[in-house]
């Protein structure tokens, strides 16, 4: 008997952040995020955990820093107008070195801008969002399996490199239902390190701890920005998640992320059949960037297609990655509509230059 | 000999960077003397605001957050939650929680988070060289209010202990100064009693203490404490407006 259950997004992604024994939740509602702080209220309690509803996002994100400081795992949850309420205090958890998850179920902007799904928040999720020398982790599902699984390794990713790391999907993704199976969640990395530096009392054993983001002399906050920066160096290397698909013998490669990349995968059905060889290379980290095999696979193809629900964001870290070793073209819906086929069909055929 | 006066252990023995005449470092005296004499060092945790006292974990002998401007109280719930057993408090000023953490402050209150606010009033920004400040007084003259606090323009000053004192949440609120032996002894006693507060876990509680700033003010610590007299306690009446721990009792 296979023990796989069907879940909308939200809920598989609380579910799975349970099972990682998150105990601590801290939100505040908003569309098109509401399932998960819904789960959140209903199953938390009953999992020994906290499910606290804040004033708002600012004060949201600041319980979890409060949180992360006296060492428990812990997230929030959000959508785009939220994430940025919220990065004010992104910055100050990631100057403060606290492990956490944020969850952005990205929808249209700016502004209030929309409710249906987005992928407009790629600049701010992985360039800053808040201020000052830092990244998160940004992970990027195209399935609720996926963030299942990612739910799981995003806290160990957090707590072995004390940083937050945010889990980016859409609405779609987010209201979409799929079977899926929690058997990989929950068992936790082995490799992770002590909290020794929480703020949990000293009970007169220990020096005292302070959390803390404050560095007033110019060459004490330049070293520890530069200790960060080693870490994102380590990140770079060993944290990089991608799917290539269909890549070997391609011509041409698509390059999309999260929803989009599912629709991009029926038009690479339709063209495949239709003859073009044409492949996938799938950003699963949004930081760090899969920038390797796309540089290699730059060097062999004869263009490259990046396909967003937004103006065109993510296609300037595929250009920087490719270095002109083939043109990289961009073609994209924003504004909360989502691309179909059809039209991702035609803007390739445009880029090679008609039917064949 | 024997020794009558000394630092209390929960306070770091380092200089700190507060202006002369200042009244922080009698304000974190009182907390660190309250610590010692309730033994909870090993189990407290403070969360230091923004603004003078920014450098607050500096100084305090106990683990330490610190906050980003006006977040304490977010911060501190944080903390709380996940250590119930702990005892944690905040130590914030008036722009800090009375302007941009207002909301912070209010539903910290309403909510009966079981934590202890320290707010030092003094009616002014001090850090950032003497602005305007949520709890100014009508007609005070600061850097961003040089004709005198105008209430067509700036409104009034914010009375915080008058306010929470509506939330069902508040535990115990007290309003005490720091401007006399006498003043100064029964902040201590208001400071420990909101420790206690907590401690017994009632709920929410705050100690406002109205405090000088020499420097921003632009008057000498003796002038400042006779302005507070004359001024700030007419604004800010002192005593207890809402005292919780009884209930039960009787």
């Amino acid at each position: 008997m296979s023990d796989k259950v069907l879940m909308k997004g939200n809920e598989a992604l609380a579910e799975a952040a349970i099972r990682a024994n998150c105990r601590f939740f801290f939100g505040y509602p908003i569309t098109p995020q509401t399932e998960l702080a819904a789960y959140m209220a209903k199953k938390m309690p009953k999992a020994g955990g906290l499910f606290m509803q804040a004033e708002s996002e600012v004060a949201a994100i600041n319980m979890v820093y409060g949180a992360a400081g006296a060492g428990a795992r812990v997230m929030t949850s959000s959508s785009s107008p939220g994430i940025s309420l919220k990065s004010e205090g992104i910055s100050y958890i990631a100057g403060a070195d606290l492990p956490c998850l944020v969850v952005n179920i990205v929808r249209g902007g700016p502004g209030l801008g929309g409710i249906q799904p987005a992928q407009s928040d790629y600049f701010q999720a992985t360039k800053g969002g808040g201020h000052g020398d830092y990244h998160m982790v940004v992970l990027a599902p195209a399935s609720i399996q996926e963030i299942v699984d990612l739910t799981g390794e995003a806290f160990d990713i957090a707590d072995r490199y004390r940083t937050p790391v945010m889990i980016m999907g859409d609405g779609m993704l987010g209201q979409m239902m799929e079977p899926v199976t929690f058997e990989n969640v929950g068992k936790g990395a082995s490799d992770l390190p002590e909290k020794t530096w929480a703020t949990d009392g000293t009970h007169m054993k220990r020096k005292k701890n302070i959390i803390n983001s404050l560095y007033l002399q110019p060459e004490d906050l330049e070293k520890l920005v530069l200790e960060r920066e080693q870490r994102y160096q380590v990140i770079k290397e060993k944290e990089v998640r991608y799917e290539a698909s269909m890549i070997d013998d391609a011509e041409y490669v698509f390059v999309a992320y999260g929803t989009t990349a599912r629709i991009v995968k029926n038009a690479i059905k339709t063209l495949r059949a239709e003859g073009y060889k044409v492949g996938l290379i799938r950003p699963i980290t949004l930081f760090p960037f899969p920038e390797k095999i796309l540089a290699e696979t730059a060097k062999r193809v004869k263009g490259m297609l990046c396909v967003e629900m937004s103006t065109g964001q993510m296609v300037y870290d595929v250009r920087l990655a490719a270095n002109g070793a083939c043109p990289v073209e961009f073609f994209g819906r924003t504004g909360g509509v989502v691309p179909v086929p059809d039209e991702i069909i035609a803007s390739f055929k445009k880029m090679v230059g008609g039917d064949k | 000999m024997a020794i009558v006066f000394e630092r209390p252990h929960s306070l770091t023995d380092v200089s700190s960077h507060y202006c002369p005449g200042c009244t922080h470092g009698i304000i974190h005296r009182l907390v660190a003397e309250v610590i010692d004499e309730l033994g909870i060092e090993g189990t407290t945790v403070g969360v230091a605001p923004v603004g003078c006292s920014v450098m607050a974990y500096n100084y305090f002998e106990c683990d330490m957050q610190e906050a980003a401007h006006g977040r304490a109280p977010a911060v501190a719930t944080g903390i709380k939650r996940v250590h119930p057993e702990n005892v944690v408090f905040t130590y914030q000023g008036d722009g800090d929680l009375a302007a941009i953490g207002t909301a912070e402050t209010v539903h910290a209150a309403t909510r009966g988070e079981n934590i202890t606010v320290i707010f030092v009033n003094n009616a002014i920004y001090g850090m950032t060289g003497g602005q305007m400040a949520p709890t100014s007084l009508v007609g005070q003259i600061t850097q961003t209010t040089p004709y005198g606090r105008k209430t067509e323009t700036q409104g009034y000053p914010i009375n915080v202990c008058e306010m929470l004192a509506t939330l069902e949440g508040s535990a115990y609120l007290e309003r005490v100064s720091v401007d006399s032996v006498k003043n100064v002894k029964a902040a201590k006693k208001a400071i420990k009693k909101a420790f206690e507060t907590q401690i017994a876990g009632k709920g929410f509680s705050l100690v406002e203490v109205l405090s000088i700033c020499p420097t921003n003010w632009g008057m000498d610590p003796i002038e400042s404490l006779d302005w507070l007299r004359e001024n700030m306690m007419k604004q800010y009446p002192l005593g207890v407006y809402k005292d919780k721990t009884k209930e039960g009792e009787e």
